[in-house]
């Protein structure tokens, strides 16, 4: 890499690293080289895999099992058989099927808002002329440092006092305002060769054609690492939905899981739990899976070159 | 904010006169008072809701403080800043605050201190590193309810995996739900599980954007890879410490689902966050004094934003 970097600090340099190439290295394939990659990366990594693996692959093998299979001494590890009897208990003690259907529609209607409210405050952020931007988006900074734990009593006493208790749009409206997504697709935006809306400028379009048919279609994988964050955040939101719901039927799927720990506080639950939490871990492990790239690049956002 | 496009403010003052182009200022004008409603339509929504759900609670916080006041309660009386004088002065304070250093202490420096390890392991080798990547990073996106439920199990003193190891070592299982230094350790373990993968991908990209062509010199200069880790990685990996050292504190003082779901009653492991919870929304409904802890628990986030973005002014540039 270094030898074909075009800035040279030193012109004459070059000769020095040409003329005694590779000294300190070994070859790649000998055999400390093994060795050494083998230790010091692969069973490391090996282990540390295990480490995140093995507890999420015994929660879906305890989820087959009876109760007789987890209440012994001697530990089964496998189920003696894939018996779906804890998952249909879980979905009768507790309405399952409406936390379900409550976590879709919270992380769905409550991303998709987040999202546009994002896009549109990044683009006016950047793109239109106003007064006191740099303010504002000090502010924006300052609400994405500002913890959502502090502010649940008080947004309590104000969504309580709305009548948003027991409602699917008193769990989602205090979280919509964004300053994660707006910051986080300012940076991007900030990026944006000038040239490109120059000439959409001159072509007379106006704010809105110029966001939607040419800021946002060149910013995709940026909106979509927002949105896919904002979907994990959504769906994995646990204090707030808590506090604002004591019904089962606007619950979502973690407070309803919470609910069925309740209800299941003996050791014989043990299995009917883990079909409970196979039944809200496994669709963000899915998405997950399919889609890491984005989810990683997002939540690590900021770190390095920001 | 120094690479705007189409970047000219509107408080410019207008050309100076015989310059060409004479009729940019009024032109700017007419279109600077429609851009001023058209950025309103775009920000305001979003504006007023981060005003009314971030902002406004750190006020009533404060206001809230200073009442005597029961959740549902109608009528609440003005004590000052009795609550603050009730925390400092009982065992809440040494009792809550403790626990929230450790806690914080040790979950942000074991899932910085494993996170690199781990950043190190995945640097050094050349296939298989998304996937470990992924694997290791995927328990900082799962619920913590789901996954405080799965470690709750594993821990069970009487049928979980943990104590049928210990059992085959001829070991008895600790009571890691009624001991509540044991609570403590329990859930520490399990929040540094959950995060350390974040702090491995942040560490791992660090590591990736070191200069290259330094670690050469130094490795032409002979010094070894431990030599090396120590006094080039270590110092130049320092502004990726100092962020996650941040962001993993402020996380780790915010931390909610593992506890409440590992040890509702929070014996033990009332931090700071977990206290005001409890008194709000616990049997207590002690809405004045959770309000005085909220406050509290804000001060202390303050100061370690503050420090960030000093360092942030210095060091990182965001545009």
């Amino acid at each position: 890499m270094s030898s074909l970097s075009p800035v040279n600090p030193d012109p004459a340099a070059p000769a020095v690293t040409a003329s005694e190439p590779f000294v300190a290295r070994d070859r790649p394939f000998s055999l400390r080289n093994l060795v050494q990659t083998i230790a010091g990366g692969y069973i490391p990594l090996m282990l540390a895999t295990l480490v995140v693996f093995l507890p999420l692959l015994w929660m879906i093998l305890s989820s087959f099992k009876q109760p007789g299979e987890i209440i012994t001494v001697d530990l089964k590890i496998l189920p003696d058989s894939v018996n779906l009897e804890n998952y249909n208990i879980a979905m009768t003690t507790v309405p399952f099927a409406q936390f379900f259907i409550n976590s879709t529609i919270v992380t769905v209607v409550g991303a998709t808002i987040k999202v546009l409210l994002a896009i549109l405050t990044a683009y006016a952020l950047v793109f239109v002329r106003f007064p006191f931007k740099n303010a504002i988006f000090m502010l924006i900074l300052v609400a994405l440092m500002v913890p959502p734990q502090v502010s649940i009593l008080p947004n309590y006493i104000l969504i309580a006092g709305m009548g948003g208790k027991n409602t699917l749009w008193g769990i989602i409206l205090p979280g919509l305002g964004t300053a994660f997504g707006t910051f986080l697709l300012r940076q991007h935006f900030l990026t944006l060769p000038a040239s490109i809306l120059e000439s959409a400028e001159i072509d007379g379009a106006g704010h809105w054609r110029r966001l939607w048919q040419i800021v946002a279609p060149v910013s995709v994988p940026s909106i979509a690492t927002v949105a896919l964050v904002t979907v994990v955040s959504e769906w994995n939101e646990y204090i707030w939905p808590l506090i604002i719901t004591d019904r089962p039927e606007t619950m979502t799927l973690p407070v309803g899981l919470t609910l069925l720990q309740n209800s299941e506080s003996n050791a014989s639950g043990w299995g009917i739990l883990m079909a409970g939490a196979v039944l809200v871990i496994v669709p963000i492990l899915v998405v997950f899976a399919a889609l890491q790239r984005y989810i990683v690049a997002g939540l690590t956002q900021g770190s390095v070159t920001g | 904010m120094t690479r705007q496009l189409a970047s000219t403010p509107s408080t410019r003052p207008p050309d100076p006169p015989g310059r060409p182009l004479k009729q940019r200022p009024r032109r700017w004008s007419g279109r600077s008072r429609r851009d001023f409603f058209v950025f309103l339509a775009l920000a305001l929504p979003n504006l007023v809701l981060i005003a009314v759900f971030t902002y406004r609670p750190l006020i009533s916080n404060i206001y809230y403080s200073t009442l005597d006041w029961t959740l549902g309660s109608a009528s609440a009386t003005v004590v000052g800043l009795d609550n603050y004088v009730t925390f400092f002065s009982s065992d809440d304070a040494s009792k809550v605050l403790g626990t929230t250093a450790v806690f914080t202490l040790v979950t942000v420096g074991g899932s910085m201190f494993l996170g690199l390890l781990i950043a190190l392991a995945l640097n050094a080798t050349v296939r298989g590193t998304t996937f470990a990547r992924s694997a290791v990073f995927a328990p900082y996106v799962l619920s913590g309810v789901g996954v405080g439920l799965v470690w709750l199990f594993i821990f069970d003193p009487g049928y979980g995996v943990l104590a049928w190891v210990l059992r085959g070592i001829g070991q008895q299982s600790p009571q890691w739900i009624n001991d509540p230094q044991l609570s403590l350790v329990m859930v520490i373990l399990v929040y540094v599980w959950k995060n350390l993968g974040y702090c491995a991908v942040v560490y791992l990209a660090g590591l990736q954007s070191l200069p290259q062509d330094v670690m050469e010199a130094a490795a032409l200069d002979g010094a070894n890879g431990f030599r090396r880790f120590l006094s080039m990685s270590i110092p130049l990996l320092s502004p990726t410490t100092f962020f996650l050292l941040i962001t993993s504190l402020l996380s780790s003082l915010q931390a909610f689902d593992l506890i409440r779901i590992m040890t509702p009653l929070g014996t033990g492991t009332s931090t700071l966050i977990y206290e005001a919870y409890l008194q709000a929304f616990g049997a207590f409904n002690r809405a004045g004094y959770s309000a005085s802890i909220s406050v509290i628990l804000f001060a202390i986030l303050l100061v370690i934003t503050l420090l960030q973005v000093r360092f942030v002014e210095r060091k990182v540039h965001y545009s």
